[in-house]
């Protein structure tokens, strides 16, 4: 793998995923969501001008957040702040690296500013992290220098169905190059439509090169339970903490239960009676939306090539 | 002999990897009972409040603190944070296992961390550190002893039988840090 940064750069950027391993982030949109977040155990959070069952609400075109609201969050917490930009918009990412957030989600849950091109993420000194739903995806992200992948789900929808979806299609793809003879590996290459030298390598280690974390849809502790067992290093929680429904937030007290037993639950995704506490502690969940009843056009899911 | 991790949260799988490259038997610990079945713990890196809120219900926190204070303990990054005895930027509560103050992100965010090579005390040359979102141990007491130094700064220390790493030798090939530490806790158990 080529590195424009030297030979330094993506074992820094991957560093910092490393440290996030078995931890929650949380989205925020303003300074107060993320203390409570903070208090509650993230590990980082998401700073936003909407969550995504907001976005998806209300419509429109979504962008990168005010770089003045996400100051205002990394100026509260002691935890890195991460920010999405526009797949594609490299301006964009330019703002969030000058103005010093922790990693660059490059996010579908916005409005795509390219229909052919992610960002150049070699190109960048902030780590990227980007969605995949199968193991092609994922390493067209890698290859283009993402050093974090996350599976996409559904953004915004309190549905757990494709987070699973998509992290057992990964799973099932490497598991499947483990087995494969070295000729073979170029056919699948092809066929996985990414680069043969990282294909090789996944057939070699039975893993992603870069951690392997999981968002979309993932609203209760056991949905973040599930999603870690099924072999999700860390969870993204999106609008399953600090909303009700599509459009009301959820009372602050409520939030925070939910907050802390969403980490809880991260840590001991296989302790049966840790998540019973953590289950029974949970005053309901967003109300959500089921991705079986959806149309295929509202999918954020296929946004990202 | 057993070498337990702390695995709250954090890169808890990489020293274990390492410990295991080095012929040492590890347990991941989550829970405070576990404590009572290893020799030796280490706290890895990741987010110190986030391992704080673990600590702070079930009486782990206690455990915890009674544990490191009584054997040998590493701690990397958040782990120097929670051994320290005083802790900066926000203070903290910590284990105070070690005469150290360590100040939290002292170096700046991700975009300030880096992977750098300085001099140390221990045998085979410079040692590579990689420093992420590093803490600076801001403070220390006379009987600590520095076993490496960057810009002036201590970056690796040891007291008694207790080692902190402000950077990440679990995230580098050299394997020196954890062979030193290991050689501690051998000599601790020999001791008695």
């Amino acid at each position: 793998m080529s590195e424009k940064n030297g030979n330094y750069g993506l074992r820094l950027k991957t560093g910092l995923a490393e440290m996030l391993k078995g931890g929650v982030i949380m989205d925020v949109t303003d300074a107060k969501q993320a203390e409570i977040a903070e208090k509650a155990g993230a590990v980082a959070v998401m700073a936003l001008e909407r969550v995504p069952a907001q976005i998806r609400a209300e419509g429109g075109v979504a962008r990168m957040a005010s770089p003045k609201k996400i100051r205002e969050i990394m100026e509260t917490v002691s935890i890195p702040v991460m920010a999405k930009c526009r797949i594609g918009h490299f301006a964009e990412a330019q703002v969030l690296q000058e103005l010093g957030v922790d990693y660059v989600d490059e996010s579908e849950v916005l409005t795509p500013a390219d229909e052919l091109h992610h960002v150049d993420k070699h190109a960048f000194k902030v780590p990227f992290v980007c969605g995949a739903r199968d193991l092609g995806e994922a390493l067209r992200r890698i290859a283009e220098g993402a050093a974090m992948i996350r599976t996409k789900g559904e953004a915004g929808t309190g549905d757990v169905v494709h987070a699973v979806k998509h992290l057992r299609q990964i799973v099932k793809d490497m598991r499947q190059l483990t087995v494969m003879g070295e000729e073979e590996l170029y056919a699948q290459a092809k066929e996985l439509r990414a680069p043969y030298e990282l294909v090789r390598m996944v057939a070699r280690s039975g893993k992603l090169p870069v951690p392997n974390f999981s968002a979309g849809g993932i609203a209760t502790p056991a949905d973040a339970a599930l999603v870690r067992q099924l072999g999700a290093e860390a969870v993204f929680v999106g609008s399953g903490i600090f909303m009700s429904d599509s459009t009301t937030f959820a009372p602050a007290a409520e939030a925070e239960i939910r907050a802390r037993a969403i980490v809880r639950a991260t840590t001991h995704f296989d302790d049966p009676k840790v998540l019973l506490e953590t289950s029974a502690e949970c005053t309901g969940a967003m109300k959500g939306l089921a991705i079986a009843a959806m149309a295929e056009a509202d999918m954020l899911q296929k946004r990202g090539w | 002999m057993t070498i337990g991790v702390l695995a709250i949260q954090g890169d808890y799988d990489a020293h274990k990897l390492r410990l295991e490259e080095l012929g040492a038997k590890t347990l991941l610990v989550k829970k405070p009972e576990q404590l009572d079945q290893v020799d030796a713990i280490v706290i890895p890196g990741g987010e110190s409040s986030t391992m704080l809120k673990f600590l702070e219900r079930d009486g782990f926190m206690e455990k915890l603190r009674e544990f490191v204070r009584a054997k040998p303990s590493f701690g990397t990054c958040a782990g120097a944070i929670l051994l320290a005895k005083e802790v900066a930027n926000p203070s903290q509560l910590s284990l105070g296992a070690m005469d150290i103050c360590v100040t939290r992100n002292a170096y700046g965010r991700q975009l300030d961390s880096s992977i750098l090579e300085a001099d140390t005390k221990l045998a085979g040359g410079p040692l590579e550190m990689v420093f992420i979102r590093a803490p600076k141990i801001s403070k220390l007491a006379d009987d600590v002893q520095v076993l490496a130094t960057y810009n002036g700064d201590p970056v690796l220390v040891r007291q008694k039988n207790k080692m902190a790493a402000t950077f990440h030798p679990e995230l580098s090939e050299d394997k020196r840090v954890h062979e030193a530490f290991l050689k501690m806790v051998r000599e601790a158990k020999a001791s008695g």
